[in-house]
């Protein structure tokens, strides 16, 4: 009986073996496959990102560059003919000395302040150069004679004086400059005519015109008339001013939320319902959020339109549910047994979430917070529906301030009918909202390990 | 009968370490159970437990796994409070006064009755934060140099002190599991416990570590009344002057641990100490 067992047992072995074998060939197979898709997945999401990272780099670092006129600037007594600026001393009462100064920056503005910038231009040129006011005044950007009126009335002892200034070339220029507009195009369809080319290319020759860094991208708002000198510095503000609120509101809300629903509400039909409808809420279509804040912040309690409160406000309803979800995951993987070791040693409830709980959280908390931010700061579409969409140049003071944001702003320029100029400067104005977001994702990462390593 | 044997021989020896039974008649009796029940929403956990617990000295609950007795432990200190749809009958008195009477604050309650669990769980802070923790939350200390004292006494009675003297700011789950489990016991004295409950709180060490907190749990009964849950039947014979019996829910026998492990009356209690269940 016991050989029996083991003369048969020799041969069941062996094929039980191959049968082994067979079923590992398959599953080695099934395993290669799998790390094979997966790779190539991988290799594809990057792809595209690469690609995307690529492209804007490509079209946005150009536009960081921009084309400065350097000429000498006359302020010339005949065409400044209203008088010298009034000082305080000669007037009895502060109320007169300010109407008497405003009369004078009123008189300052109706002069044709073109003229001087005409003036400069000719001199600068090469002599028996034949070209039309107009023609010479597309050449600077249009806010050249703004710029040269500040500077005279920061300073009236300019009068009669030459000083050597900066002026920003028109965007047509800069296009012209840089190339990004076909030079063998026809007359008809060039935006500057034949005169202002060839004296751009003299000017570029003898160094009039050069190329420095755009300033004008960090340091001014947005500009419509005067395009070379629009830049991103209203639309950074007001998306300062939203991501305050959200900070402000979303996240102490959001946590405490979170807390209340994982640790102290009692397990019922209504925390299920409101478990339920926060999960929904963190997939309704952000635009659904800017109808509500329209109808809500706006119609209703009557806030004022574009401004970076209501759209703080609305990207703090769309933050939160991100926020207490990613809250309360943090919370329920907290292991029982801290949970446990704290009511043993006889804390109260609040405690043990204060003391223990919140601590081992946190750097989850703060990470799931940032990427909430980070969200909320790329949102587009329910601010479109607040009115942040508007042209506003002006830098918002207050969060009661008509403002615009980062990618409203991209929105806006993307939209710009100055193709040539405008999609290098989207691009640009794209590397800027993302250079927010990796500074953003960089500090929640760097926090993260921070925290863990203390923990 | 060889095993039972080995057994017995296990047994005496320890007890001859320990007091004589009638020494511990004198203990005046601190925690008394009377009929305690417990239901997990619809499942009975307990039938009907009652038991009485002396003052300074060791009471061991032993039986097979799912027989109850830690649902039993977790009702002295009322953490099964804690658990969802966990309803508890009966009365548990502690020096005569009902733990359960709702005008009791469970906090407080938790503060004279302090738990060790089986699973080592120090708080992920510096090993002085850990046992300071308790005289913190109750106020027992009024100034630093007052929690300084408690907190190295505590890990004296806990024989850790001089094992981490010298970095009592490294975080307590750096230590190994024995150590972290001392420090747990040393986090319970710390607020002045006057009971103490084990549960299992050896289950996880190596058999060196498991020694060690043998041995504390011995001298440690000279000042607390100290409950254990274990299913190491030599343990409970080893640390313990009373021994109950849990089966299946219920209170099988209870008795001086001497009389249990060499005299039990329950046909149960003989097949589990001679390892017929479990």
């Amino acid at each position: 009986m016991a050989t029996d067992t083991v003369k048969s047992a020799a041969p069941e072995a062996a094929s039980r073996t191959n049968l082994v074998r067979d079923s590992l060939r398959r599953r080695h197979f099934n395993e290669r496959l799998f790390r094979a898709l997966g790779l190539l997945a991988i290799c594809v999401a990057l792809g595209f990102v690469t690609l995307l990272f690529a492209d804007v780099f490509r079209k946005g670092i150009p536009a960081f560059t921009q084309t400065n006129l350097h000429v000498a600037v006359t302020f010339d007594p005949e065409v400044i003919d209203v008088g010298p600026a009034p000082t305080s001393d000669q007037f009895t009462s502060e109320a007169e000395y300010n109407a008497a100064s405003l009369k004078w920056q009123r008189d300052l503005a109706l002069l044709n302040w073109n003229t001087i910038v005409e003036q400069a231009l000719r001199a600068a040129a090469p002599a028996g150069t034949e070209i039309d006011a107009r023609a010479l005044l597309s050449i600077p950007e249009t806010n050249a004679r703004h710029v040269l009126r500040e500077m005279y009335v920061k300073d009236p002892s300019l009068l009669g004086q030459t000083v050597e200034v900066d002026l920003l070339g028109s965007a047509n220029t800069d296009n012209w400059v840089k190339g990004n507009i076909d030079r063998t195009l026809g007359d008809a369809q060039q935006q500057l005519s034949a005169e202002a080319r060839a004296l751009i290319d003299t000017f570029e020759a003898d160094g009039t015109i050069s190329t420095g860094f755009a300033w004008a991208i960090f340091t001014n708002v947005d500009s419509r008339s005067a395009p070379a000198s629009a830049g991103l510095l209203g639309a950074f503000v007001g998306t300062l001013w939203m991501m305050l609120i959200v900070v402000v509101l979303a996240v102490p809300i959001g946590v405490a939320a979170a807390i209340y629903l994982e640790e102290f509400a009692p397990k019922s039909r209504i925390t299920d319902l409101i478990e339920v409808n926060i999960n929904n809420l963190a997939a309704v279509p952000s635009i659904v959020f800017g109808l509500l804040g329209a109808a809500v912040f706006i119609n209703w309690f009557h806030l004022p339109i574009s401004a970076p409160l209501v759209g703080g406000l609305v990207l703090t309803l769309m933050t939160l549910p991100t926020i207490i979800i990613a809250t309360r995951g943090a919370l329920m993987g907290v292991s029982p047994a801290l949970r446990q070791a704290a009511l043993g040693m006889g804390a109260s409830k609040t405690q043990m979430v204060f003391h223990h709980v919140l601590p081992v959280t946190f750097p989850s908390i703060l990470t799931a917070t940032i990427l909430g931010i980070a969200h909320a700061l790329g949102e587009t579409a329910p601010l479109l529906l607040i009115g942040m969409k508007a042209f506003v140049a002006s830098v918002p003071a207050t969060p009661l301030d008509q403002a615009t944001a980062l990618p409203v702003q991209i929105y806006l320029w993307q939209g710009n009918e100055n193709r040539n100029f405008f999609e290098p400067r989207t691009a640009a104005a794209i590397m800027v909202l993302l250079a927010v977001m990796i500074f953003l994702n960089g500090a929640a990462i760097y926090l993260r390990s921070r925290l863990e390593k203390r923990a | 009968m060889d095993v039972l044997a080995g057994k017995v021989k296990v047994t005496q020896k320890t007890l001859d370490q320990t007091m004589n039974p009638a020494e511990l008649m004198d203990h005046p009796i601190r925690l008394t159970a009377r009929d305690v029940t417990v239901h997990y929403g619809a499942k009975q956990a307990l039938h009907g437990i009652s038991i009485d617990i002396p003052d300074r000295a060791v009471t061991a609950f032993i039986g097979p796994s799912g027989c109850g007795k830690s649902t039993f432990l977790r009702c002295i200190n009322r953490m099964n409070d804690t658990i969802e749809g966990a309803k508890v009958g009966g009365r548990i008195e502690l020096d005569g006064q009902d733990i359960y009477d709702p005008k009791l604050d469970v906090v407080e309650l938790r503060a004279r009755i302090g738990m060790v669990f089986q699973k080592p769980n120090p708080f992920p802070k510096s090993i002085y934060d850990n046992v300071a923790y308790g005289p913190r939350i109750h106020g027992l200390a009024r100034n630093k140099a007052d929690l300084d004292e408690i907190v190295v006494s505590s890990l004296r009675k806990a024989g850790l002190f001089e094992e981490v003297k010298d970095r009592l700011s490294e975080p307590g789950t750096g230590l190994s599991g024995g150590q972290q489990q001392r420090l747990c016991i040393a986090r319970a004295i710390a607020v002045g416990p006057e009971v103490i409950l084990m549960d299992e709180p050896c289950s996880a060490l190596d058999p060196i570590a498991t020694a060690i907190i043998e041995e504390l749990i011995d001298e440690l009964r000279e000042n607390y009344t100290i409950v254990i849950v274990t299913h190491s039947m030599q343990q409970a014979a080893r640390v313990s002057q009373k021994t109950a019996f849990f089966h299946l829910g219920n209170l099988i026998e209870q008795g001086d641990t001497e009389d249990i492990f060499t005299n039990p009356v329950n046909k149960q209690t003989q097949d589990y100490i001679m390892g017929r269940i479990g």
